[in-house]
């Protein structure tokens, strides 16, 4: 069977392009693929998919236009204009939809609902469902996009110089959003982290000579290389060090190793080349200066306080626990009540050998964090900390601080 | 069938330590005991969602008036002693059952295995107009 999720960019492209009209083009491609999902299983795929797309969206949009008086004579303006219209779909329709669905204006979530449905072919029901709303409020959610983005100016047409920094953007929090989204019974959630790295990989497939996008990718497939090991069976975090290596993805770790290398080439460094780089770096054997060098390039692309947080256990790694404290000082005030500090530094604390501080910091990083797993992690680690010294109880870092 | 909300609330009354000072192995037993129910009411198709809210202390509370248009204050909430934790939804054939149910929250381990004897608010939710 055909894969929808391919078919709905180039149907939709189709269908801007003739009739000028983003919004509408995108609802009527949308009830065409969910005719298409009843139809198909029954009757039999057509010869010739695409083609039925497109006369099935034509139809439905031709129908919204008839009701439409209003409308009546630019459906006629358009047909007359451009007969021949979406005939040959350039190979950067995909680039020029993404590009749309990631305008600026709009905000990275409702960037990413656009997206995945109308790049992603996602139905509104499982875009809904990924983000756990009502079908209802989706719905309402990406109509209310489309139309801040016709409000914008935006239309279906390729820039004279496509910036893809904020496609990139929303592709990298829709992967990030996937280790975050609230846990629940939901069955049928769609996988962002998957999503992210289907569309992404098409984004590549399209641009391979761009450093950025390659990093971005490679970055994506990384992290997802380690997924299997991050949660034990009962849903508790495992950190990287405690993970059980031999339960990545060897397959992931290649390809994103290999992407990474042939990006290298290119001259151009990016912040997500460094952070892959910096996720390859974790993947072998423990080399915490060369980690410290690329935080340091990183911070000179990115002055980001969370870089510098990030940063500062690598420091500490390499200069001793009381330096990374240092560092983890001067970033303090650019995160206030962030949770992420007190990890830091109850991690750095127990590297010290200080318990007691350390049990401190991760019980406040507990009642500050936003993410359940997260929260039981930390919980369980100010436990374990706080309970008299036992032959059972583990220390939380395992590595020896001293170089 | 009838749905119903199960509340449980932080309540200081019971005298039990923050868990971050529980025993590592109460606190897994803790949170096993209450993982083991909810794969239960999703297995029995009774579960409609499980809503975990995050700690008193990124709690804050507007009323509207001032200078600003609102008033924000920071939780906790002044004199409360009991804030609520978070909640489970349960879509079942009965108030009997939602009662079981909450009867096994309430009943969760608490330090040294002892149940912790939450009391956990059960309410229907009203059907639609």
């Amino acid at each position: 069977m055909t894969d929808l999720g391919e078919l709905a960019p180039r149907t939709l492209a189709v269908l801007a392009r003739r009739h000028r009209d983003f919004a509408a083009a995108e609802d009527a491609v949308q009830e065409a693929l969910l005719a298409a999902a009843m139809a198909w299983p029954v009757d039999g795929e057509p010869d010739n998919p695409l083609g039925w797309l497109v006369r099935a969206a034509e139809r439905r949009m031709t129908d919204r236009y008839r009701a439409d008086r209003a409308r009546r004579n630019r459906e006629d303006a358009a047909a007359r204009l451009d007969p021949g219209a979406g005939a040959a779909p350039a190979a950067d329709d995909t680039l020029t939809l993404l590009l749309l669905c990631c305008h600026p204006v709009l905000t990275p979530a409702s960037a990413m609902a656009l997206t995945l449905r109308a790049v992603g072919g996602l139905s509104t029901a499982a875009v809904a469902a990924a983000f756990l709303v009502p079908e209802a409020t989706m719905a309402q959610r990406i109509s209310r996009a489309k139309a801040r983005i016709a409000a914008a100016g935006g239309r279906f047409a390729m820039p004279d110089r496509p910036d893809l920094v904020s496609v990139l953007h929303v592709l990298y929090v829709m992967f990030t959003e996937s280790h975050v989204t609230a846990a629940g019974p939901a069955l049928d959630r769609p996988d962002l982290a998957a999503e992210a790295i289907r569309l992404t990989r098409r984004v590549h497939a399209l641009r391979p000579d761009d450093p950025e996008i390659a990093g971005l990718l490679a970055l994506m497939l990384l992290t997802d290389a380690r997924r299997p090991a991050r949660t034990t069976a009962t849903g508790d975090l495992v950190e990287l060090h405690e993970q059980d290596r031999s339960l990545w993805d060897r397959g992931l770790m290649t390809e994103g190793l290999r992407l990474l290398i042939a990006a290298r080439t290119h001259g151009v460094v990016g912040v997500y080349q460094l952070q892959a780089a910096i996720a390859a770096v974790h993947a072998g054997p423990p080399d915490w200066p060369q980690v410290l060098s690329l935080y340091d390039l990183l911070l000179r692309l990115d002055d980001n306080p969370v870089v510098m947080l990030n940063r500062a256990v690598a420091v500490a790694m390499v200069h001793g626990p009381d330096a990374g404290l240092a560092e983890v000082d001067a970033v303090a005030t650019r995160l206030p009540r962030h949770f992420r500090v007190d990890v830091v530094r109850g991690h750095l604390h127990d590297m010290r050998g200080d318990r007691a501080a350390a049990a401190r910091h991760y019980a406040a990083a507990a009642a500050r964090t936003t993410n359940l797993a997260e929260q039981r992690h930390l919980t369980l680690r100010a436990a374990r900390l706080n309970a008299p010294r036992a032959g059972a109880v583990t220390r939380s870092t395992p590595w020896d601080p001293r170089p | 069938m009838p749905r119903f909300w199960l509340l449980t609330r932080y309540d200081e009354s019971l005298g039990v330590p923050p868990m971050t000072e529980w025993d590592p192995a109460d606190m897994e037993a803790h949170l096993a005991w209450l993982t083991t129910l909810n794969a239960e009411l999703v297995e029995s198709g009774e579960l409609v969602e499980v809503t975990a809210l995050v700690s008193p202390e990124l709690a804050k509370v507007v009323t509207a008036g001032g200078p600003a248009g609102v008033v924000v204050t920071d939780g906790p909430f002044g004199e409360a002693k009991e804030v609520l934790a978070g909640y489970q939804v349960v879509d079942v054939e009965s108030e009997e059952r939602a009662l079981e149910i909450a009867g096994r929250v309430s009943a969760a381990p608490g330090p040294g295995g002892v149940p912790l004897r939450q009391r956990i608010e059960v309410r229907q939710v009203m059907g639609p107009v």
